[in-house]
C-alpha cells in the first residue's frame, strides 16, 4: 500500500547559520527531496546604488567596501577602474602593481573563506575554517599596516592608491607569499582526499556547462562547469597581460569541482604575486587628479574578475561631481540564479552545501 | 561511491590535526595582553588640533556622511574663528577621507579602539572633547610625520630589523609562545 504524501514547504532563513548572511529560501520538499525552491532576497538592502548618485566620485569608494565585505579590495579596484575609464585617467606603474598585489592576495583570502565555510556547511564545524583563518589573519595584519583597517580598506583612489607601502610591508608580504603554497598543501592533505568530503560532493548538484553559460554565471562557478572564461585572460584589464598564469577549469561542475577550482586558483594567485612583487617598480603611487572630479559626459563600464566572478560598475556622467547613474553588477547575485537548477531532485543537506559552494556574499546581492 | 582503501583520507587529515596539537598557540589573551596596532590605524574618533585649524570646512565637504558640523565667524585679524566643531561618531564609518582632505594637518584619525558608550548622545563629540588627550592620541594615517614616531605594529609575519633586515621570525610576545605557527 502506497503512503499518500503531500509536499511540505520549509522556510529556511533569513536568520539561519548556513545562509551566509540574511538569505531566505522557500523550499518545497517531498520527504527530504527538494522539488521547488524560491529565493527571497533584500533583507540587507541599503540602497547603495541610489546613495552613490548623491555623492562625489571619491566618496563612493567607502561605499563599495560594503558590497562584498569578504573581498573589499577588489570592489575598490573595479570601481576605480570604471571611473578612470570614464575620465580617461592614466595611473602610475607602481600603483598598478600595488593594485595587483592587493587584488590577488584578496582573491586567496576570499577563496580560503569560501572553502572554509563550504566545509562548515558540510558539517566540518569550524576546524577547516580556523586553519584558513590563520592565513587570512596574517593578511589582514598586512592590510592594516598599509591602509589602517582590517575589513573596510578604502585603499584604492581614483588615479592610484591612497598610500605608498610602508618599508616593512614587502619583506612580510614576501614571507607570506613564500609560505602560502605549503599551507595550501596542508589544506589539501586535510581535505582533498577525505572520504566524507568526496562522498558528499562528487557528482552532487551538477551545474551543466550550457546552463552555466545561459544564466551568465562567472567566476569559479562557471569555470567549475568546464568553461575557460577568466576576465584576466579574456579581457586583460590593468596589467594582467604581463603575468604568466593558468586558468584552472573543472570537468563536470559538481560541488567538488567548485571546491577544487578555488584551491587551484589560490595556487595560481601565488604565482601572480611572486611575479608582481619581483617586478614592483619605484615611483609615484597616485596620479594628479582634481579633488572634485568632473568626468566628461558619457558612460563607462569597468569590470574585473573578482574572487566570486565578474564584478562590474556601470557609471553615467553628466559632467557634475556625482554620477548620474551608478549601477553595480554583483557576481554572486547572478551566480545565485543557478541554485534552483542545481538543487532540484537533491536532498536538503545537499542544498545547504551547494549554497555554500556558490560562495555568496549577501552584502553584494542586496546592496 | 567506492574507495580503494577506505580511511586513508581521514587518516591523513587526522595526522595533520595531530601535528598541530603540539604547536604553540598564536592567540593573545586580549584584555590582559594587547598587540600594537598599525601606525596607520584608522581607529576610533578623530583628533582635532585647535591651533592648526583655520575653519575652512574642507573636511566637512569631504565627509561622505555629512557628519562634521562647523560653525565659524570672522575674527579680528580677518580670520575664521571656529565656534562649533561637532562630529557624530555614531554615524562615522572611519573612511579617513576628512583627514586626507585637510590641507593644514589639523585633523588626524585616532588610535584607540575601546570607545563604546552607554548613551547615543555621548558619541557626538564637540570641539573640547575632540582635542588631543591621554585617551585620544593621533594615528599616522595620511600624516607621515606622526607615523614615523609611533611604535611598530605587531605582526604574525614579522620582520626583524636586528638580523640584517631580511631575517624574518614569528611574533613572540612571551617566551612561552615562541614557535608560532
Amino acid at each position: 500500500m502506497a503512503i499518500r504524501t503531500e509536499p511540505f514547504i520549509l522556510n529556511m532563513g533569513p536568520q539561519h547559520p548556513s545562509t551566509h548572511g540574511v538569505f531566505r529560501m522557500k523550499v518545497t520538499l517531498d520527504g527530504e527531496v527538494v522539488v521547488d525552491l524560491e529565493p527571497v532576497i533584500g533583507y540587507l538592502h541599503r540602497g547603495i546604488e541610489k546613495l552613490g548618485e548623491t555623492r562625489t566620485y571619491t566618496q563612493i569608494i567607502p561605499l563599495t567596501d560594503r558590497l562584498d565585505y569578504v573581498a573589499s579590495m577588489t570592489n575598490n579596484f573595479a570601481y576605480v577602474l570604471a571611473v578612470e575609464k570614464l575620465a580617461g585617467i592614466k595611473i602610475p606603474e607602481r600603483a598598478e602593481y600595488i593594485r595587483i598585489i592587493m587584488a590577488e592576495t584578496m582573491r586567496i583570502s576570499s577563496h580560503l573563506m569560501a572553502v572554509g565555510f563550504f566545509l562548515n556547511d558540510l558539517g566540518a564545524m569550524m576546524t577547516p575554517v580556523l586553519y584558513m583563518w590563520r592565513e587570512r589573519e596574517k593578511l589582514l595584519d598586512l592590510y592594516e599596516m598599509v591602509c589602517g583597517q582590517r575589513l573596510t580598506y578604502n585603499y584604492m583612489r581614483i588615479g592610484g592608491v591612497s598610500h605608498d607601502l610602508p618599508e616593512e610591508f614587502l619583506p612580510a608580504m614576501k614571507k607570506w607569499v613564500a609560505e602560502m603554497p605549503r599551507f595550501i598543501d596542508e589544506y589539501d592533505q586535510l581535505l582533498s582526499q577525505n572520504e566524507i568530503l568526496l562522498a558528499r560532493t562528487k557528482g552532487v548538484c551538477i551545474l551543466p556547462r550550457d546552463t552555466a553559460v545561459s544564466i551568465a554565471a562567472s567566476g569559479p562557478v562557471l569555470r567549475a562547469s568546464g568553461v575557460k572564461w577568466d576576465l584576466r585572460k579574456a579581457d586583460p584589464y590593468s596589467i594582467y597581460d604581463r603575468f604568466d598564469f593558468e586558468v584552472p577549469v573543472g570537468t563536470v561542475g559538481d560541488n567538488y569541482d567548485r571546491y577544487w577550482v578555488r584551491m587551484q586558483e589560490a595556487r595560481q594567485s601565488v604565482r601572480i604575486l611572486e611575479q608582481a612583487i619581483a617586478q614592483l617598480p619605484e615611483g609615484e603611487v597616485c596620479a594628479k587628479v582634481p579633488k572634485l572630479l568632473r568626468p566628461p559626459v558619457g558612460e563607462a563600464y569597468g569590470h574585473i574578475e573578482a574572487p566570486k566572478g565578474e564584478l562590474g560598475f556601470y557609471l553615467v556622467s553628466d559632467n557634475s561631481i556625482a554620477p548620474y547613474r551608478f549601477h553595480i553588477r554583483p557576481p554572486t547575485l547572478i551566480n545565485l540564479t543557478a541554485l534552483k537548477d542545481m538543487v532540484i531532485g537533491w536532498k536538503v543537506a545537499d542544498l545547504i552545501i551547494t549554497f555554500g559552494s556558490i560562495d555568496v556574499c549577501l552584502g553584494e546581492i542586496d546592496r | 561511491m567506492k574507495f580503494e582503501r577506505y580511511g586513508i583520507g581521514i587518516a591523513k587529515g587526522m595526522a595533520l590535526t595531530f601535528k598541530h596539537l603540539f604547536r604553540a598557540p598564536i592567540t593573545v589573551q586580549y584584555p590582559e595582553e594587547k598587540l600594537a596596532v598599525s601606525r596607520r590605524i584608522r581607529g576610533n574618533e578623530l583628533v582635532w588640533f585647535l591651533d592648526k585649524c583655520t575653519g575652512c570646512a574642507t573636511c566637512a565637504k569631504a565627509c561622505p556622511q555629512g557628519n562634521i558640523e562647523i560653525v565659524t565667524h570672522v575674527g579680528d585679524e580677518n580670520n575664521y574663528v571656529v565656534d562649533k566643531f561637532e562630529v557624530d561618531t555614531g554615524r562615522c564609518m572611519f573612511c579617513g577621507l576628512c583627514v586626507e582632505a585637510c590641507p593644514y594637518d589639523a585633523l588626524a584619525m585616532g588610535r584607540s579602539y575601546e570607545r563604546a558608550q552607554y548613551r547615543r548622545g555621548d558619541v557626538i563629540l564637540n570641539k573640547e572633547q575632540l582635542q588631543m588627550s591621554d585617551i585620544r592620541q593621533p594615528s599616522g594615517y595620511a600624516r607621515p610625520k606622526i607615523e614615523a614616531t609611533l611604535p611598530r605594529q605587531n605582526l604574525l609575519v614579522y620582520w626583524d630589523k636586528k638580523k640584517g633586515g631580511q631575517k624574518l621570525r614569528w611574533l613572540s610576545l612571551s617566551k612561552k609562545r615562541g614557535r608560532g605557527v
